[in-house]
């Protein structure tokens, strides 16, 4: 994990970069915020590279890229797909940027740490697959694998699909993720149940727009929910129908452009599980259209944007499975 | 809604200019009657239709929503209707997914010339709607009188 940081002080020392987009601790150690450096001496005393590095450092290029100087991006497997798309949207100027993949063995969640009984944590120091945790009441070990963040407990690709250099060995995709399980286990339900588990989810909603926020896919300049005059703009009763229809427009408006990286997931603060939305955009995508990865490569079209004459008609909605 | 303690469904027609709205004035000028519950809204094309539409014409009161557009290869922009087709596709899986009755929604073909297939397509349409009864999982009472 240290190449990482000597990596970024050798781009910077040798003026291969002017900056270096990265991550540095927040208020505690597994509370990491992305954060752009610009001097070494920046770099020595706040960059970080650790398990806890889940934020996705893409969508920050939309605006990094466009300062004068060349910017330094690590990217890991998951986000620069995301990269790519954005590239492919043309909100990213290539040239200013150079990247580095960086090598991922799945990023960790302190919160299902916390569920496995380690509280108290000050720092954590990997150790092969296991995690050693120091805490306020000595030292425990845990399993990388049990602590993962849920996106990477089903990860798809450990392959940094476009990079200036990579640091640590690049991986493959992974076609036996079983990323859908939980869609097609919430799809074999009846109407009512699917109904309750979404009201029971989707009420949660503080409307805190995180999920929008961080999302690489959303990055319009105006968004359709900052209308105030809407009516929209925030928290309604659990029984009306307004967080289901601001999360099924959320998911929508970054359909068969979502790259499935998980951050909307991750960074909700009522742990709602959004991905599963975008999730069930992909399988239908899949399903339908042909088996799509949104920024796998530069020139193939998102199925929404594109079409066929022989698609299918909306009505297979209602001809498909799934009880009535 | 009800009228006179009888139940009638609030039906909201996307029609596109094009081929569904002649298609409906047709039925008129053919004395075909259609329920006076379903509410058309023109539209320039059905690819216009913003999936918020469906979702707010739900939330305000609506029992069904249906979208009525040319018939795929005669829109009057090329290829709006099959990018319509798929975005709808997709938005009534997702809506089916949060356990929303997939027979509230439907999408149809209607060119200008079909008046006889729009009022039936209305008429079928309402009474399946009517046999769901309202629609109350995605009403939005602040938005109700």
């Amino acid at each position: 994990m240290q190449e990482v940081m000597k990596k970024a002080l050798e781009l910077l020392q040798n003026g291969t970069v002017s900056r270096i987009l990265g991550w540095k601790t927040g208020d505690f150690f597994y509370d990491l915020t992305p954060a752009v450096f610009e001097s070494a001496e920046e770099v020595e005393k706040d960059f970080v590279f650790s398990p806890f590095c889940g934020a996705n450092l893409s969508k920050y290029l939309i605006k990094e890229s466009r300062k004068e100087g060349k910017i330094a991006v690590f990217l890991k497997p998951c986000d620069s797909y995301s990269f790519v798309q954005l590239l492919k949207e043309h909100r990213i100027i290539r040239d200013n940027v150079y990247v580095v993949g960086v090598a991922c063995d799945g990023m960790c969640d302190i919160e299902k740490m916390k569920e496995l009984g380690v509280k108290g944590v000050t720092a954590v120091r990997e150790d092969g697959e296991n995690l050693v945790c120091e805490t306020l009441y000595g030292e425990k070990t845990v399993a990388r694998k049990d602590a993962l963040l849920e996106r990477c407990v089903s990860c798809k690709s450990k392959k940094v699909v476009m990079f200036d250099e990579m640091l640590g060995e690049n991986g493959e995709e992974n076609p036996e993720s079983h990323r859908f399980d939980k869609v097609a286990e919430l799809e074999a339900m009846t109407p009512d149940e699917r109904f309750a588990f979404w009201q029971n989810e989707l009420s949660r909603c503080i409307r805190c727009n995180a999920c929008r926020n961080v999302c690489p896919a959303c990055s319009c300049e105006k968004c359709v929910f900052d209308n105030a005059n809407s009516g929209i703009a925030n928290k309604a009763a659990v029984t009306s129908f307004e967080e289901q229809n601001f999360h099924i427009i959320r998911a929508f408006h970054v359909a068969s452009r979502c790259t499935d990286c998980g951050e909307c997931s991750r960074v909700c603060p009522q742990h709602i599980p959004l991905h599963l939305l975008n999730r069930k955009f992909i399988k239908d995508i899949n399903e339908l259209y042909g088996e799509y990865q949104a920024g796998a490569d530069m020139d193939t079209k998102p199925p929404l944007m594109n079409f066929t004459k022989d698609d299918c008609e909306p009505s297979i909605v209602h001809e498909r499975g799934g009880d009535k | 809604m009800q009228v006179n303690g009888e139940y009638k469904p609030t039906i909201v027609a996307f029609c596109c200019n094009w081929c569904s709205y002649a298609g409906a004035d047709l039925s008129g000028t053919n004395r075909l009657t259609y329920p006076d519950n379903v509410k058309i809204i023109r539209i320039p094309c059905s690819c216009r239709l913003n999936p918020m539409f469906i979702l707010r014409a739900f939330q305000r009161g609506a029992d069904g929503v249906i979208l009525c557009g040319c018939h795929p290869g005669d829109c009057h922009y090329t290829t709006g209707n099959y990018y319509a087709r798929r975005r709808m596709t997709l938005l009534f899986s997702m809506l089916d997914f949060l356990g929303i009755e997939r027979e509230r929604t439907r999408v149809e073909w209607v060119s200008a010339a079909e008046g006889a297939k729009f009022a039936a397509t209305m008429n079928e349409f309402t009474a399946q709607v009517a046999k769901l009864g309202e629609n109350k999982r995605l009403e939005d009472l602040r938005c109700k009188k």
